[in-house]
């Protein structure tokens, strides 16, 4: 009881001098208050995957997905639940723009808190503001559902979601992780897969905080919640050519003519293959770019 | 006309498969690689269809068509019937990547491979017709695949 004492005297300490430190941060009012358009954010959305997590399981990909949430991510910091972020005062109707964005791009709630990183936003905040604005007008226009948010099951100290800020401090990067002078199709590529389908949130193995680990950059990593390892896709892992892979995304099949199942398989006919086949391509040559980690 | 007798075949041949309840299931093993080996022949027939469809292979219609009658087949064999034994998933049998849940939602399924025998049907008028009308069968046939993997077989690598 001591020692537990001990410690939250030592925590308050610390967190006293990291308060300043650990305050969420918002996106500039500039950014936050940009108008979407919607009929560009259909793209968007498809792009950044958004109903992979929060359409209920097992619904049917759609043009319009009733993003319900419930979905569970059982990780070793705890259970994480998709909230509903479709359009109703269960899910995201309430909110501003700004805040919806500010959730997305820095992974600050609606009360200012910091939020948990299964919400991909160490990927979103890499991504052009005024396509956000563009996915959230998008997402105004889905079906509503008024379907109650599950809390998230995480345990002490993750609960204290202030330590999430020294987490950001961190993880929380929007410089490329492939740089260097890249041909406009691999800056394009770079710009989807690192800010938007964020491929690496379960191709890339995450160190003992849970930070992507970029120095073994889309190297494959266990499964975040499930059995089996999510396969490697750098070049040193996966020996598919960059229209094998743009084929993939498109379809599901692999140069073996198997077909996907799975997570991807969710990637694939929410996300992949709903976009434009420049995009594919694009994806598939930055794939082809990135560093090879794995030992094939 | 040997295209409708085929699919009447193929038909016959489903129709006789869901009927077979009484029928002995294979054992767990010889089940385990009748898919497998079913698999392959996906696999294969897919390759040709799929090969024309991303423009790898120049489009042939002949050899779409056959390749299009070798995945009805397959899709339609009798063998569906007898070829998930319980005590054939994964974990029971070695090599095995068929999940539990398969047993615990028979009926779903057999819709899925209902699904998968359509799209096979509608591939199988589609592929000797031309490029565009066997790229559009080919979506629903991915689908049909994916649709079935996403739940029921563990994942691959």
């Amino acid at each position: 009881m001591r020692r537990l004492l001990g410690a939250a005297a030592l925590a308050l300490l610390g967190a006293a001098a990291a308060w300043a430190l650990t305050a969420p941060d918002p996106l500039p009012a500039a950014q936050a208050s940009l108008a979407g358009d919607a009929a560009r954010g259909a793209t968007l959305f498809a792009a950044a995957g958004c109903a992979s997590c929060h359409a209920a399981e097992g619904a049917a990909p759609s043009d319009a997905p009733v993003l319900s949430g419930g979905r569970a991510f059982v990780t070793a910091f705890g259970t994480f639940r998709a909230p509903n972020i479709s359009p109703s005062p269960q899910g995201i109707g309430d909110w501003s723009d700004a805040e919806v964005m500010n959730a997305v791009m820095r992974g600050v709630g609606r009360e200012g808190q910091h939020l948990y990183p299964a919400l991909p936003y160490t990927s979103y905040v890499k991504a052009e503001p005024q396509d956000v604005a563009d996915i959230v007008a998008f997402l105004r226009t889905l079906p509503p559902s008024d379907a109650a948010n599950v809390p998230n099951d995480v345990g002490f100290p993750f609960s204290i979601r202030r330590a999430l800020g020294a987490w950001k401090l961190l993880f929380l990067r929007d410089e490329w992780v492939l740089q260097g002078d890249l041909d406009p199709q691999v800056e394009r590529g770079r710009y989807l897969a690192e800010a938007m389908v964020h491929c690496a949130q379960c191709h890339t193995p995450r160190n003992a905080l849970g930070g992507l680990r970029t120095d073994a950059w889309l190297s494959g990593a266990p499964n975040p919640s499930g059995e089996g390892r999510i396969p490697g896709i750098d070049p040193g892992s996966l020996d598919w050519t960059a229209a094998d892979i743009a084929t993939y995304l498109a379809t599901g099949f692999t140069p073996d003519f198997d077909v996907a199942g799975g997570t991807m398989a969710e990637v694939i006919a929410n996300s992949t293959s709903r976009l434009p086949a420049e995009d594919r391509a694009a994806i598939a040559a930055y794939v082809k770019a990135v560093p090879a980690v794995g030992g094939g | 006309m040997a295209r409708f007798t085929l699919a009447l075949l193929a038909g016959a041949a489903l129709a006789a498969g869901t009927l077979a309840v009484a029928q002995d299931m294979m054992a767990p093993e010889v089940a385990r690689d009748a898919r497998q080996g079913h698999m392959k022949a996906f696999g294969e027939a897919l390759r040709t269809l799929g090969g024309m469809a991303q423009g790898q292979v120049a489009y042939d219609a002949a050899a779409a068509r056959e390749a299009a009658d070798a995945l009805l087949a397959n899709a339609a064999s009798p063998d569906w019937a007898v070829m998930w034994p319980q005590g054939s998933a994964q974990g029971e049998i070695a090599d095995s990547a068929a999940l539990p849940a398969i047993w615990e939602n028979m009926a779903d399924f057999q819709a899925k491979h209902q699904a998968l025998v359509d799209a096979a049907t509608a591939m199988q008028a589609a592929a000797g017709t031309d490029l565009a009308s066997l790229q559009a069968a080919l979506g629903p046939v991915g689908a049909s695949c994916a649709g079935c993997h996403q739940v029921y077989r563990a994942p691959q690598g």
